[in-house]
């Protein structure tokens, strides 16, 4: 029993302990790992990917996937780059809105089509891959400056990024939605068994429906703030990025099978990684080693395969204890 | 009770009228392929001719051949999304051997059979790694391939410093290059493959051995068939194809980018065997239907091209057709 529940504890806390020990791993070594400047550039940097990482932990929470997220940003970045002349909230709007329309397309293929998600969001991903080329004519779109656009994702709240600051409150909302609303129960108990939900009288089309459209959006948001703060709508960016939000996600511990997971983890899960390149940038910097940025993928890789494997021991262990 | 009866009798019924979605379902892509040739014959320019042959089959070869790989992992129920990354290994490390950087070859073809024997067996080690994950830490597919898709290209990169590696050496580039009988090498490779892989799937234990573990793992496992190994073996042929695949785009290219190699092929190589008919969820597989579905994407990309559609329109068609391809199949399983 005590043993059970050591195991639960670091199952959902081991990536906390894991971010807290690599923070001071990095605040003992490196002088100014904990600046202020450090600081903020990590976090304004990586809002982009907690944004997708967030729609991502929704859908794989009811047992889906999301391919899509990186060219719908990518999408989203240039239809708001189009839109910035006109000011913040036509920027924001089109962003947004290229990202909920191809959330409406995968939830639509899933959840009334009955694709597999896989295979939904690998088309989704394609075409708004082709779209995004389209609408920037194979070039990136540069953003006006004098419209105040650039403020979404260059600009500071107070002191703080406020791109940090929109991923902040997407996170608590989507901590509220999860925790305190029958919708975001509903989210996990249909990865946990979709026909037991369906037969419990859940909405099971509806809410799978809500969370590819909340993913759609969040990537397009993600958009929004790629050309703010990059001062360019990019229609090659974003390759890549489904796999870097699923690797944050399943580092946060949350299981790919759905039915389990956390909003606050996958904050973590995303931080660690972004901390992990940091840590690398610092090391390279104190002259010991010298790895090239290539080597920042591999360590990756090696990262998540850590995690996987403690993982696959942990759950395993939970199912003997249950 | 009295209702049995009826059902099986409305059953009977809706299955004497035609059925139109199994039809297609059953048919559609070799029907897409016979319209596309058809539509082509009628309206792209010099169409009908040994160039556009070759040219289509010289670039969809890699697809056919990395898809070959990904139709019997699909077959057991998983997903290997790290070929495109395997091919950037043995892409990358196949010219350092031939090149002599690791350790001077006197003989120029024992350093290209040296080159091309280590660089797809080391693929195929990976491709067993990503299986030991599967099979012995009972890892999801997804999860598990996603280690090497991340890793792997690192990996390539760092061999090669993120470098072009640039060589002009026709013992090896044959593998690309070279016109047996006016036929491609690489279409003469693709097609042995395919046909073995075909042969293998159908007429061998070790086929229906895969497709028994796709369809029921656990009833697999109970009849007695060693599960584990059948993965273990499926990743490793899918490494193996991705190593290959990656020798003949650098022969093609005459270098080697670890940046590109086989970027993007891990998704390609999945349209084709769902397009081809291959149920993504394991169980039921088809070798001809991969090789068809990725001919199918490819002449719909030709075929907008030759007509003047920008490539960029071209993915959203491609997007569409691979949508409307697995919707129309599960409709005859629905």
């Amino acid at each position: 029993m005590n043993r059970a529940r050591l195991v639960r504890i670091i199952g959902t806390y081991g990536v906390l302990i894991a971010l807290a020990a690599l923070i001071l791993f990095g605040f003992l070594r490196y002088d100014r790992f904990l600046s202020f400047y450090n600081v903020m550039t990590l976090l304004r940097y990586n809002s982009m990917f907690a944004l997708v990482a967030l729609g991502m932990c929704f859908v794989i929470m009811t047992g889906g996937i999301d391919l899509s997220v990186g060219s719908v940003a990518a999408l989203g970045s240039v239809a708001s780059a189009l839109a910035s002349p006109y000011g913040i909230v036509p920027g924001l709007a089109a962003g947004i809105g290229a990202g909920l329309a191809a959330g409406l397309i995968n939830a639509t293929l899933v959840t009334r089509a009955n694709l597999m998600p896989f295979i939904a969001t690998l088309a989704t991903m394609q075409a708004a891959s082709g779209s995004a080329l389209l609408l920037a004519g194979n070039q990136t779109v540069s953003v006006s400056y004098e419209s105040g656009f650039t403020a979404i994702g260059q600009g500071n709240f107070w002191t703080f990024p406020i791109p940090a600051a929109i991923a902040v409150v997407a996170y608590l909302i989507g901590s509220l939605v999860l925790n305190y609303t029958g919708t975001g129960r509903a989210v996990l108990a249909i990865g946990g068994g979709e026909d037991a939900s369906r037969l419990m009288g859940l909405r099971t089309d509806r809410v799978k429906f809500l969370v590819y459209v909340a993913s759609g959006g969040l990537a397009g948001l993600a958009g929004v703030i790629l050309a703010s703060q990059f001062g360019a709508g990019q229609p090659i960016e974003g390759v890549g990025w489904e796999l870097f939000a699923i690797a944050a996600v399943v580092v946060g511990g949350t299981l790919l099978t759905g039915g389990s997971g956390s909003v606050v983890t996958t904050l973590a899960g995303v931080l660690l990684l972004g901390i992990l390149f940091n840590v690398l940038n610092f090391e390279n910097g104190m002259g010991w080693i010298s790895l090239s940025a290539y080597w920042q993928s591999v360590i990756r890789g090696l990262f998540l395969l850590v995690v996987v494997l403690l993982q696959a021991r942990l759950t395993r262990r939970r199912l003997n204890a249950l | 009770m009295t209702e049995l009866p009826r059902s099986y009798a409305d059953r009977d019924a809706v299955a004497r009228t035609f059925d139109l979605f199994g039809f297609l379902s059953r048919y559609g892509t070799v029907i897409a392929l016979v319209l596309l040739v058809a539509f082509n014959l009628a309206f792209t320019r010099n169409f009908a001719t040994m160039q556009t042959l070759n040219v289509n089959l010289t670039q969809v070869c890699t697809i056919v051949i990395v898809a070959v790989g990904m139709t019997l992992v699909i077959a057991t129920g998983g997903i290997d999304l790290s070929v495109g990354s395997l091919m950037a290994i043995s892409g990358a490390l196949a010219p350092m051997i031939f090149m002599g950087k690791i350790l001077p070859i006197g003989s120029i073809y024992l350093g290209v059979a040296a080159a091309m024997i280590v660089s797809v067996l080391v693929a195929g080690l990976l491709g067993l790694f990503n299986g030991w994950l599967v099979a012995r830490f009972r890892v999801q597919p997804i999860v598990a391939t996603l280690v090497l898709f991340i890793a792997g290209r690192g990996i390539a990169q760092v061999m090669t410093n993120g470098n072009l590696q640039t060589f002009r050496v026709p013992e090896f580039q044959w593998i690309g290059l070279a016109r047996p009988l006016d036929i491609p090498a690489q279409v003469i490779i693709m097609a042995v493959i395919v046909a073995a892989a075909a042969w293998a799937l159908k007429k061998t234990l070790f086929g229906r051995c895969i497709l028994a573990v796709g369809g029921n793992e656990k009833a697999s496992e109970l009849a007695g068939i060693a599960v584990s190994k059948i993965k273990l073996a499926v990743y490793g042929i899918s490494g193996l194809c991705a190593g290959l695949a990656g020798l003949i785009v650098i022969a093609i290219n005459s270098s080697s980018d670890a940046n590109l190699v086989g970027l993007g092929m891990e998704l390609d190589a999945i349209a084709a065997v769902a397009v081809g008919g291959t149920l993504l969820s394991g169980g039921k597989a088809t070798i001809i239907g991969s090789l068809l579905g990725a001919l199918t994407i490819q002449l719909v990309r030709y075929t907008l091209l030759a007509n003047g559609v920008p490539d960029a329109a071209a993915l959203v068609v491609k997007a569409g057709i691979i949508a409307l391809a697995v919707w129309l199949q599960q409709q005859h399983r629905g």
